[in-house]
C-alpha cells in the first residue's frame, strides 16, 4: 500500500510537471541590428518579460555586418536566434529556404489580422511570394530613407539672401531632386560661422548595401523599375531606361559636387556624424534615426527639420524597415510566437511608437494625433505611401552585391557611363536569374 | 641517467604494457607516432581539397541546401577565366604583390644593413622598427583610415607640407589613382620590419673573417657588398620574399579595413572577390572553382620559386 501511495504521488508530480511545461518560462533571444530602435525594443520588451515570465536576451549586430552575420546564422541552421527582425529583402530566402516559420495558422488562431497593418509594410516585410497571403513575418518597424537639414542655417537671412542671389529662388525644403542638388551645391564649401561646410551627406558605402540604398533614392523618383512586367524578370529597357540613366547621372553629380571630401565609403554612421559635427547642410538617412537626431543637444531641436525624399518624375522613397519572424531552428517556438502575439497588440504598438520604434499598425498610424506626435511623423506617413524596395528574391544577396559593384564603379570610381553601368547590371542580374532557373 | 634509475623505471612499467610494446616493430611504433598527424592532415587538408575540387564542377550553393545540385562540368572554370572582373581582381593582386615586395625588400634590406652597423641605441631602434608588425591588421587598418582622412588626417597634412597642395584636395582611399598605392604604403609600413629581421639574421650569419680576407685582398666596400653580402644574404631574402609573397597573395583583412575593395573595385583583390562569391553571394560551386584556380596559381609559382631558392642555397 505504501508503495502504491509513493507511486501515485510520483505519477501525479510527473503529470503536473508535464502539464506545466506549456507555460514554462523560457529564455528567448531576439536578433536585430544594433541601432537606436533596438535599444527602445529592449525597454519595451521588459513589459513582455513581466507579463509572460519569459526572459529576453538580445543579439544586436552593427549594420555593416548584420546581413553577413545573420544570414550565416540562418544558412547554418543556427539556434542563436529565436526571433529575428530581418531585413525586408531576406523574406524570399527566409521563406524558400525554410529559415522562417510560416505564420498564417498562428495568425488565424490568435486572431491577428494583416489588415490591421499598413499595406505597404505587409507587402514588403511579411509576404512571400510577394503580395500573396503567405506570411512569414509581422511588420515590426516601418522605415524609409528620408532627409534632414539644418533648419537654423536655412532660416538665416544672410544665407537666404545669398541663395536668392545665386539661384533666383527662395531657400526652403527642396520640392524636387534637382532642387535638392541645387541647394546642396549652394552649401558646398560655404563658410558658415567660420567653418567650411558641405552640401549633403549621402550613402556611398561599397561593402554591404549603402550605395544601392542611396542611388535608389534617386532612381525611384525618376521612375526606375526592376522589370517591365512584374514577375517576368524582363529587365532590358526597365533597369537601363533613359530615366534610370538620368537618375544615376544625377546621383553621381550629387556625389561629385555636393558631398564632403573623402566621402567615398559612407553609410548611416558617417551620415549621422557628418550632420552632428556641423559639416553638412543636409543628409539622407533612415527615419529610424530621426527621433535620436531630433533629441541631439547640439544639432537637434530647433536646429533640425525633416523632409521626405523629394520627387522628380514621381514620388518615391527607398524602403527600409523589417518584419519580425520566428526562426524555424528555434527550440522555443511557442514562446517566440507568444512574443509576436504580444507585440501585435495595439497598445504595445502605441507604446512602441512612443519609445522611438516605427509602428506599422493602423491603429497607431491612423490615429488623428499621429501626424503631430513628432516633427517627422507626417513625413514618415508620406514616405510610406510611395516606398519601393529592392529585389526580395532568395538570391537577393547576389543581386545586391552586383548593384553595389556596378553603381560604386560608376559613381565613385568614375568607371564608364551610367548606361554602361546599368547594362552591366542587367547582365549580372540575368546571370543570377538564369542560375536560379527563373530565366 | 644511472643504471639504477633505468632499472627502476623498467620495473615500474606495468607488465601488460611492457609486453605490448615489446611485441611492436619499429615500423609499427613509427606509425603510432605519425598516424594521428596523417589522419589530421587527411581530415583537415586533403579531404577538404578533394571535396572543393568536386564542388567546383557543380552549381552547389551552401545557403540553398534544398536545391538540386547539378554537375555542370567546366562551366564554373570557363566563367571565371572569361570574367573580366576576375582578371581585374588578379591585376589588383599582382599590383599589390609586386610593389609591396619591391618596397619591403628595398627598405627592409637597407634597414637591416644600417641596424647591423654597431652604433649606440641599436637595440632601441630595432625594437621601435619592429613595432608595426606586432599590431593587429584590423587596428592598423583602422588607424591608417584616420591618417588618410582628407580633412583631419595626418598623412594628408604631411603631404601638404612637401607638396603645398590643399590637404582635402586628395583622398588616398577614395581616389582610383591613389587607393592602390595607399594600401601598398600601409602594408609596407607594417611588414617591412619582418623582412628587415630576416635580412638581419642573414647579415649576422656572415663570418667576419670573410670580410677580413676581402680587406686583405684589397676589395673595395662596394665589391665586398656585391660579392659577399648580397650573395650570402640572398637565400634569407628569398625566404622573406616567399613568406611575404604568400601572405600578400591572400591579403584580406588590412585591405577590407582600409578600402573594402573600393573605390569601385579598384582594390578588390582576388581574396576579397573570392570571399564575396563564397560567403556573401553563396555561389559555393563557383567559388570552389575560383579557389582551385588560386591554389594552382600559388602552388605553381611557389614550386618554381622554391626550386630557385634551393639552387641559390646550393651555390
Amino acid at each position: 500500500m505504501k508503495h502504491l501511495k509513493i507511486a501515485s504521488v510520483g505519477a501525479l508530480s510527473l503529470a503536473a510537471a508535464t502539464l506545466s511545461t506549456g507555460s514554462q518560462a523560457e529564455d528567448l533571444t531576439l536578433c536585430w541590428a544594433a541601432w537606436d530602435p533596438a535599444n527602445a525594443l529592449v525597454e519595451l520588451s521588459k513589459d513582455f518579460e513581466a507579463e509572460s515570465g519569459h526572459s529576453m536576451n538580445f543579439e544586436f549586430v552593427p549594420w555593416p555586418n548584420f546581413a553577413d552575420r545573420m544570414l550565416n546564422e540562418l544558412n547554418s541552421g543556427g539556434k542563436l536566434c529565436d526571433l529575428l527582425i530581418g531585413d525586408s529583402q531576406w523574406i524570399g530566402g527566409g521563406a524558400e529556404n525554410g529559415h522562417y516559420v510560416k505564420l498564417n495558422d498562428f495568425f488565424d488562431k490568435e486572431g491577428i489580422s494583416m489588415d490591421d497593418f499598413a499595406p505597404a509594410t505587409v507587402y514588403a516585410y511579411s509576404t512571400w511570394p510577394k503580395g500573396s497571403p503567405n506570411y512569414y513575418a509581422l511588420p515590426a518597424m516601418g522605415d524609409a530613407n528620408g532627409w534632414f537639414y539644418r533648419k537654423d542655417w536655412f532660416g538665416r537671412d544672410d544665407i537666404k539672401a545669398a541663395y536668392k542671389e545665386a539661384t533666383g529662388e527662395e531657400l526652403g525644403e527642396p520640392k524636387s531632386q534637382k532642387e535638392l542638388l541645387k541647394i546642396a551645391q549652394f552649401f558646398q564649401g560655404r563658410e558658415i560661422d567660420g567653418n567650411t561646410v558641405y552640401g549633403a551627406a549621402i550613402f556611398t558605402e561599397r561593402g554591404s548595401e549603402g550605395i544601392t540604398m542611396g542611388a535608389t533614392s534617386a532612381l525611384y523618383p525618376w521612375g526606375f523599375k526592376y522589370e517591365n512586367t512584374p514577375g517576368k524578370y524582363d529587365m532590358e529597357g526597365a533597369v537601363n531606361s533613359p530615366e534610370a540613366v538620368e537618375a544615376l547621372e544625377f546621383y553621381k553629380e550629387l556625389y561629385k559636387t555636393a558631398t564632403p571630401p573623402g566621402y567615398t565609403n559612407s553609410y548611416m554612421g558617417e551620415s549621422l556624424d557628418a550632420f552632428k559635427s556641423g559639416q553638412v547642410a543636409m543628409a539622407m538617412n533612415w527615419f529610424a534615426f530621426f527621433p535620436g537626431l531630433y533629441a541631439d543637444p547640439d544639432t537637434g531641436g530647433d536646429k533640425i527639420d525633416f523632409f521626405v525624399n523629394p520627387p522628380q518624375n514621381q514620388a518615391g522613397s527607398t524602403l527600409g524597415g523589417q518584419g519580425i519572424s520566428v526562426v524555424s531552428y528555434s527550440e522555443n517556438k511557442d514562446a517566440s510566437l507568444e512574443y509576436i502575439k504580444w507585440f501585435s497588440d495595439p497598445e504595445v504598438q502605441a507604446k512602441w511608437w512612443s519609445m522611438g520604434g516605427y509602428s506599422a499598425h493602423n491603429s497607431v498610424l491612423n490615429d488623428a494625433s499621429f501626424k503631430d506626435s513628432a516633427p517627422f511623423a507626417g513625413d514618415f506617413l508620406t514616405a510610406m505611401e510611395a516606398v519601393q524596395d529592392f529585389w526580395q528574391e532568395p538570391a537577393y544577396a547576389e543581386l545586391l552585391l552586383a548593384m553595389q559593384k556596378r553603381v560604386h564603379d560608376y559613381v565613385v570610381a568614375d568607371k564608364g557611363t551610367a548606361k554602361e553601368a546599368l547594362d552591366l547590371l542587367i547582365e549580372d542580374w540575368t546571370e543570377v536569374f538564369e542560375d536560379e532557373g527563373k530565366l | 641517467m644511472s643504471e639504477k634509475t633505468i632499472d627502476r623505471l623498467a620495473s615500474a612499467t606495468p607488465v601488460r604494457v611492457a609486453r605490448k610494446v615489446k611485441g611492436l616493430s619499429d615500423r609499427a611504433i613509427a606509425w603510432i607516432f605519425v598516424g594521428p598527424t596523417i589522419f589530421l592532415l587527411l581530415a583537415i587538408n586533403i579531404f577538404p581539397l578533394l571535396w572543393t575540387i568536386n564542388l567546383s564542377f557543380t552549381n552547389f550553393k551552401a545557403n540553398r541546401l534544398n536545391r538540386e545540385v547539378k554537375y555542370i562540368g567546366l562551366r564554373n572554370y570557363e566563367r571565371i577565366l572569361g570574367d573580366a572582373d576576375v582578371w581585374l581582381s588578379m591585376q589588383a593582386t599582382a599590383h599589390f604583390l609586386f610593389w609591396t615586395l619591391f618596397f619591403q625588400v628595398l627598405i627592409g634590406f637597407t634597414l637591416a644593413w644600417l641596424i647591423n652597423k654597431k652604433f649606440r641605441g641599436n637595440d632601441l631602434w630595432t625594437t621601435i622598427i619592429v613595432l608595426p608588425m606586432m599590431l593587429s591588421p584590423a587596428v592598423v587598418g583602422n588607424f591608417w583610415t584616420f591618417l588618410y582622412q582628407p580633412q583631419i588626417g595626418l598623412f594628408n597634412y604631411i603631404m601638404t607640407f612637401f607638396t603645398g597642395a590643399d590637404p582635402s584636395s586628395f583622398d588616398m582611399l577614395g581616389s582610383v589613382d591613389l587607393a592602390p598605392w595607399a594600401i601598398v604604403i600601409v602594408d609596407t609600413w607594417m611588414w617591412t620590419p619582418f623582412v628587415m629581421l630576416i635580412c638581419l639574421a642573414g647579415l649576422r650569419s656572415i663570418p667576419d673573417y670573410i670580410y677580413e680576407a676581402a680587406e686583405i685582398d684589397r676589395a673595395s666596400k662596394l665589391r665586398q657588398f656585391f660579392t659577399i653580402t648580397v650573395p650570402m644574404v640572398l637565400p634569407f631574402l628569398m625566404l622573406a620574399i616567399l613568406f611575404r609573397g604568400i601572405e600578400n597573395f591572400k591579403m584580406f583583412d588590412l585591405v577590407v579595413q582600409l578600402t573594402g575593395g573600393g573605390p569601385g573595385s579598384i582594390t578588390e583583390m582576388a581574396s576579397i572577390n573570392l570571399k564575396r562569391e563564397a560567403f556573401e553571394k553563396w555561389r559555393t560551386g563557383y567559388s570552389s572553382a575560383f579557389a582551385i584556380i588560386l591554389f594552382v596559381t600559388v602552388f605553381g609559382l611557389a614550386s618554381v620559386y622554391v626550386k630557385a631558392l634551393n639552387k641559390v642555397k646550393e651555390r
